[in-house]
């Protein structure tokens, strides 16, 4: 018996090393392209900002002072850096706005194909996948061509009597969200439609047959049955969004800047790469922390029901 | 339907009235419900029986308002709700999938109709209790559905639509997904239920034998049509018609002549009495076949072409001497022997009164 233990714990333990061998290419491969990465930029936010761009030592804090706090010039006293905080603000809550116009746009859109005979369903998800063909910073530019003053909308608009001054929306915080929730979309319905498509219709006509009302049915069976596909749409919109670099800079104009062109500043103009990369890492930080918030309390109103 | 049958309007639960119900149009119309009428009275245990494809899911969900009949009229307890949405008829469902909602507990599954009627939390928890314990579930209360057997899930479903005390329970083939054990089970567990609660219970099924046990009154569909309404008994000994008198039990039809109120065989013989005139065709059940010696006064020569042992009793096959066959149900003997090898002669007693001349 302690034989035949022995045996089978070092037969066991053969094939935990034959294990760990088989999978050290991935291994080493996540390593060098997911944590080598996050570590160099972790050790750039560590450093002091080399005079033409790049980093040098000493190691120093200074980066991640500057994220928070500015140094007045001529006489040295520190205050917070309001604008910093001004486009991380900018930014989630533009996120926020995104993630919410997409799930209210989203949610009807993935319900109305997931409703469709299953033949015509490949062919509106063909559809909603269409613009992924197309560039980005073409989408973005299209989006340009319809809000700008003289562009579609507008001219519509004016051409049907409803305004007479053209809308400037093009270089806002509108224009942003607008082109956000554009190209973001797929992104919503894609994991709604994939949840109602498991959802079984007839627990509508149970609801209903029970007294509830269509908002009821609504609230109370179909949101909570199809959670996991609303919770992953949110993530899939709110990452990308918090960290949009093109749609804010083409469509927000030079001002309206978002963290991601902020980020973008550091390393080019302003030289100043250590805050790039300390910003880079708040970035990160933020997107953990709405991350683990959001996914315990949506597990949480999931198990209260 | 005599007009006994009728509950006077203060005792009517639901009623259809002349409700025909088309899907589709142009050449795929499908006539689901064709001209229907029926009158269930309050408490009443009702069945609606027929073969798949009949129409009784149809006649249920006009009743419980998810379909609109193309034209007629829907009344609970008198008052015309064809148009009233599902959700303020007073009228609940348990689905043949049970439909039970995956993301609560057994318990939250029960309250949810009374929560929706805005029931005051103490009244919904005391109800929810009174449910489970009513179907014995309650140890149950806190699990989800997919952690419950086959039968537990038809019982979480009966439970919810009874909580909130509806006018009428609508059942769609509620146990065709049970084995056959637990089918006996829950049927006397709904006779219990249907006497506790004095509910109306309308009842659905394509098994004869289930209708005849539970039900106080069966309706006989056939594509669309209610052909008979009727106490279980009346539908079994006075099949309207030949689609009825199949449907329900086994049944020996053979060619007649009706005379001056006597019925004969073609064979010659007179096994009874019967309304009509000329050719017609008469139903005898197998059990109301007796054999005899042959040649004894007044039987009926035939000849055993062969017999098939049942447990009970026996399938006995015949011929008379004009050639057509039947089948005759002879209880079995102590000693398992029933000695009756094809070719015997023997003689063929109608039981009085077994004779059901048929419409067509
Ligand atoms: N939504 C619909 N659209 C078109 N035809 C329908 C629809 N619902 C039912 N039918 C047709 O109406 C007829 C009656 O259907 P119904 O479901 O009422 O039958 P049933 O008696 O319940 O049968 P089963 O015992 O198989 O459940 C059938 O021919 C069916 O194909
Ligand atoms: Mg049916």
């Amino acid at each position: 018996m302690a034989m035949s233990s022995s045996a089978e714990t070092a037969a066991a333990r053969r094939r935990g090393r034959s294990g760990w061998l088989l999978s050290t290419p991935a291994l080493v491969l996540l390593l060098l392209g997911a944590a080598g990465p996050l570590l160099v930029v972790l050790a750039f936010s560590l450093l002091s900002k080399g005079e033409y761009g790049g980093v040098a030592l000493p190691v120093s804090g200074q980066a991640w002072f500057e994220i928070f706090f500015q140094r007045d010039i001529f006489d040295g006293t520190i205050s917070p850096a309001k604008a910093h905080l001004a486009i991380f603000w900018r930014s989630v809550w533009l996120s926020l706005a995104t993630t919410l116009i997409t799930f209210v746009l989203g949610l009807p859109t993935a319900w109305f194909i997931a409703t469709r005979p299953e033949r015509q369903r490949a062919l509106w998800l063909f559809l909603i996948t269409i613009p992924f063909w197309t560039n980005l910073l073409i989408r973005t530019f299209a989006i340009m061509e319809v809000i700008r003053n003289e562009g579609l909308l507008n001219t519509t608009l004016i051409a049907m009597g409803a305004i007479d001054q053209p809308l400037q929306i093009l270089f806002t915080d509108w224009a942003t969200l607008i082109g956000m929730a554009y190209v973001y979309l797929p992104l919503m319905v894609l994991p709604l439609y994939a949840a109602i498509d498991r959802f079984d219709m007839r627990l509508l006509e149970a609801g209903y047959d029970l007294y509830a009302s269509r908002w009821r049915l609504l609230r109370r069976v179909i949101l909570p049955i199809v959670r996991p596909g609303i919770v992953a749409g949110c993530i899939l919109v709110f990452i990308p969004s918090l960290g949009a670099y093109v749609t804010p800079r083409v469509l927000g104009g030079g001002t309206n800047m978002m963290v991601g062109n902020f980020i973008e500043l550091q390393f080019g103009q302003a030289r100043n790469w250590p805050l790039g990369a300390s910003l880079s890492m708040a970035l990160l930080i933020i997107v953990m922390v709405a991350l683990l918030v959001y996914v315990r309390a949506s597990a949480r109103e999931g198990r209260d029901g | 339907m005599t007009a006994m049958d009728q509950p006077s309007p203060a005792d009517q639960a639901i009623a259809a009235d002349h409700v025909i119900k088309r899907f589709g149009d142009g050449d795929s119309v499908v006539r689901a419900l064709d001209d229907v009428s029926v009158t269930i009275a309050k408490g009443e245990f009702f069945t609606l029986l027929g073969p798949s494809g009949c129409g009784k899911t149809t006649l249920l969900r006009c009743i419980a308002g998810f379909e609109t009949p193309t034209s007629g009229r829907i009344l609970l307890s008198g008052r015309d709700i064809t148009r009233e949405p599902p959700n303020r008829r007073r009228v609940n469902t348990v689905f043949q999938s049970y439909a039970l909602f995956p993301h609560l507990t057994v318990a939250q599954n029960v309250a949810f109709g009374l929560e929706m009627l805005g029931k005051p939390r103490a009244e919904v928890s005391r109800t929810v209790d009174r449910m489970l314990s009513l179907v014995r579930l309650d140890a149950f209360a806190a699990r989800r559905p997919d952690a419950l057997s086959g039968g537990q899930q038809q019982r979480v479903a009966l439970a919810r639509a009874l909580a909130t005390q509806p006018e009428v329970l609508l059942l769609d083939e509620p146990l065709s997904a049970l084995d056959l054990k637990l089918r006996k089970e829950m049927q006397s567990e709904l006779k219990r239920l249907q006497h506790e609660t004095g509910i109306t219970f309308v009842f659905v099924t394509h098994d004869q034998e289930e209708a005849l046990t539970m039900s106080d009154r069966i309706g006989v569909m056939s594509a669309g049509k209610l052909l008979q309404v009727g106490p279980p008994r009346e539908i079994y000994n006075r099949p309207v018609n030949r689609f009825v008198a199949d449907f329900i039990g086994e049944t020996n039809f053979l060619p007649a002549l009706v005379e001056d109120g006597q019925v004969r065989l073609t064979s010659g013989e007179v096994v009874g009495q019967g309304q009509g005139q000329g050719r017609v065709t008469v139903a005898i059940r197998p059990e109301q076949l007796h054999l005899a010696l042959p040649g004894d006064g007044g039987a009926i020569p035939a000849t055993v072409e062969g017999s098939t042992y049942l447990g009970t009793d026996s399938h006995v096959q015949l011929r008379l001497v004009d050639g057509s066959r039947l089948v005759a149900r002879v209880p079995s003997q102590p000693s398992g022997d029933l000695a009756l090898p094809a070719g015997t002669q023997v003689g063929l007693r109608v039981a009085p009164g077994a004779v059901q001349v048929l419409a067509d």
